[in-house]
């Protein structure tokens, strides 16, 4: 193990525990074929921490932030989201909860090729139970927020380069205002330039304004934006290291 | 998120329109087979259509339908005019008589004989002539089609010369002249119609012991024309029916002992068939494309049941504009070959019920498949690459 890496719960700059999971557990299929994916995995993130997960394919770093965000469910232990377990409530009310609280970018952006950058972003909005035409404005908003070209704003997202469809990714993740944004390999369809203003984007609108943000990724060039690294080997957290530059300068930018 | 789910459907533009033309090839193969297939049947009892004066019609007990003709004897009707409850009875003739045409050729027509006082019975619409010009020597009134196609004579350039009022006609060795042109119901047969007096037609006839073929009778006011029909079966012996009645023996009958309903259900059932098949997997493949999508969607918060309306909303669009097409075109096919040629096609708006009825059915089970997939799929699919 890395000699600069702890065990968690390390954060004193965060405040408040956005997702806690102990013991967590999961697998796929049944007997002699059974694949333990999660098998006991402890993390703790805190609101305005980027934390990111990191590890060799097949660790089980998806099916972590997938039990995180709810879109799968646990086998076993425990996992708290801003207080709210999964399991006690109906898959309707998780339904509700994610599209609440939670944001998410996608390793393939999966952005809707016939709708425009400005629909696409206003999705959540709408999904909220938003009308469609205010739900459009904010989303433009938004793409301003995130630099995105305003001239294209009402292009197809197969017109766009990588980049603007991240850029369109992550305005869409951040619209709706979600307590926690989850991220599957942001910057592995990017260039390193894309990549790292991509992650400086990231930091500036999400951290900062206090929400948590959990990046899987294996791009090495951009764990310098993360306040901590948790590795994962085959279904278990095996270190956390924490980067006191980020962890300091985010809670700076809070108190400021 | 219903504009989405438009947006989603017509943004896919192959598939969107090979979904359109799936269902408008059904709904125009179901609505035009259907629609043939009910102006055939209602030409089977188009006598009965056009001649709406009676409200009883009198055969004998083992007739089947309206062109099986049993001949009874002309005191038949006497006997059901003394009946009580009926206000008039006549005879009428039908049958086939020959026409010798000038090439020396014959053609088969429809004769039909009417009273020779009341000409009860008559053509619905004359176009030339008058019914009543019957009562002239040997007059005889053409249909339209007729005198202007099978019985037509040929010009010297070996176009179609019409026959019109006051030409001549040969009938079974008997000559006649036409003294009106009417227009009538195509019948089944599509042979011309020639209408004249029960008498003349039946000196015209081949000779039997028997020549009446029907009894047209009223009832009188106040009486329920199914009493008296029963009244006149009890009395007489012979078989009363109403026109409603008669019709639907005679429908029933063709309907069961021909072939025709087999064939045009099988060419419905194949247009229901290639509506399942191209619309339903091309619906399929549509929700297969865009399943990382609905899972997006899902993700972000979407609940089940809007998804399942996203998906019912694009099926039903798609069926509405396949359905609207398909009908139209049907209609205009109906319209432009059934005015000019003599293409049976009647399109009540039942047809058209039933023909909504089956697109919608293909919506619904293309759209039941695409709603399993998309309601089993797990959200945690976006995260896969």
């Amino acid at each position: 193990m890395n000699p600069c890496m702890s065990t968690p719960p390390v954060s004193t700059p965060f405040p408040q525990i956005a997702v806690r999971c102990e013991g967590v557990t999961k697998s796929f299929g049944t007997g002699a074929a059974a694949v333990q994916a999660l098998r006991g995995v402890d993390l703790e993130v805190r609101t305005g921490e980027l934390l990111m997960l990191v590890g060799p394919s097949g660790c089980g770093k998806t099916t972590l932030i997938s039990v995180i965000a709810g879109v799968l469910r646990r086998d076993g232990g425990a996992c708290e989201v801003f207080g709210q377990d999964y399991l006690a409530i109906t898959e309707q009310e998780t339904t509700r909860f994610r599209g609440k609280r939670i944001g998410f970018v996608f390793q393939a952006f999966n952005l809707i090729p016939t709708l425009t950058a400005a629909e696409n972003v206003s999705a959540p909005l709408v999904i909220q139970g938003m009308s469609r035409k205010p739900a459009v404005a904010r989303a433009r908003e938004m793409l301003r927020q995130v630099g995105f070209d305003e001239r294209m704003q009402d292009s197809s997202p197969v017109d766009l380069s990588g980049g603007q469809q991240q850029r369109v990714a992550i305005a869409r993740a951040l619209v709706h205002q979600p307590n926690l944004i989850v991220c599957d390999e942001p910057t592995s369809a990017l260039d390193s330039e894309t990549g790292r203003k991509v992650m400086e984007l990231m930091r500036e609108l999400a951290v900062a304004t206090n929400r948590a943000l959990i990046v899987v990724t294996h791009d090495a060039r951009i764990f310098e934006f993360a306040d901590r690294i948790a590795r994962m080997e085959d279904g278990r957290i095996t270190g956390i290291e924490t980067l006191k530059t980020n962890a300091a300068s985010a809670a700076e930018t809070r108190s400021a | 998120m219903y504009y989405y789910a438009l947006k989603m459907l017509i943004g896919d533009r192959a598939k969107y329109i090979g979904i359109i033309i799936g269902l408008t090839f059904a709904s125009l193969l179901i609505t035009q087979q259907s629609a043939i297939f009910a102006g055939i049947m209602t030409r089977t009892f188009s006598f009965l259509t056009d001649v709406s004066l009676p409200d009883i019609w009198v055969v004998d007990p083992q007739v089947q339908y309206i062109d099986d003709i049993k001949p009874m004897q002309d005191t038949k009707v006497l006997r059901i005019r003394g009946v009580k409850g009926v206000e008039w009875a006549v005879p009428l003739y039908k049958g086939a008589l020959r026409a010798r045409l000038e090439n020396g050729t014959f053609q088969t027509c429809l004769a039909i004989g009417l009273d020779d006082e009341t000409l009860i019975g008559g053509p619905p619409r004359m176009v030339a002539g008058r019914l009543s010009d019957l009562r002239r020597s040997d007059g005889v009134i053409l249909d339209q089609n007729g005198a202007e196609g099978k019985l037509a004579r040929s010009g010297p350039d070996g176009r179609r010369i019409p026959l019109k009022v006051g030409d001549t006609l040969e009938l079974n060795d008997h000559r006649v002249y036409v003294v009106g042109i009417c227009e009538v119901t195509q019948t089944f047969q599509a042979n011309p119609v020639i209408y004249t007096t029960y008498s003349r037609a039946t000196t015209f006839a081949p000779q039997e012991r028997k020549l009446l073929s029907f009894v047209a009778a009223k009832a009188k006011a106040g009486e329920d024309a199914e009493t008296v029909c029963a009244r006149i079966r009890e009395v007489t012996g012979l078989m009363a029916y109403t026109p409603e009645r008669f019709k639907e023996l005679t429908f029933y009958y063709y309907l069961k002992y021909t072939g025709m309903p087999v064939n045009f259900m099988t060419a419905v059932a194949l247009g229901f068939i290639v509506g399942i098949t191209i619309s339903g997997q091309t619906f399929y493949n549509f929700t297969l494309d865009n399943l990382r999508y609905f899972g997006t969607l899902k993700a972000m918060g979407t609940s089940n049941r809007t998804l399942l309306k996203m998906i019912l909303l694009q099926a039903l669009i798609v069926g509405g504009i396949g359905y609207g097409l398909g009908v139209g075109l049907a209609s205009a096919w109906g319209a432009l070959l059934g005015g000019r040629t003599q293409i049976a096609f009647y399109l009540p708006w039942q047809l058209l019920l039933i023909t909504a009825a089956a697109i919608l059915c293909i919506c619904l089970s293309s759209a039941a498949l695409s709603i399993r997939k998309v309601m089993k799929l797990e959200p945690a699919v976006v995260f896969r690459s």
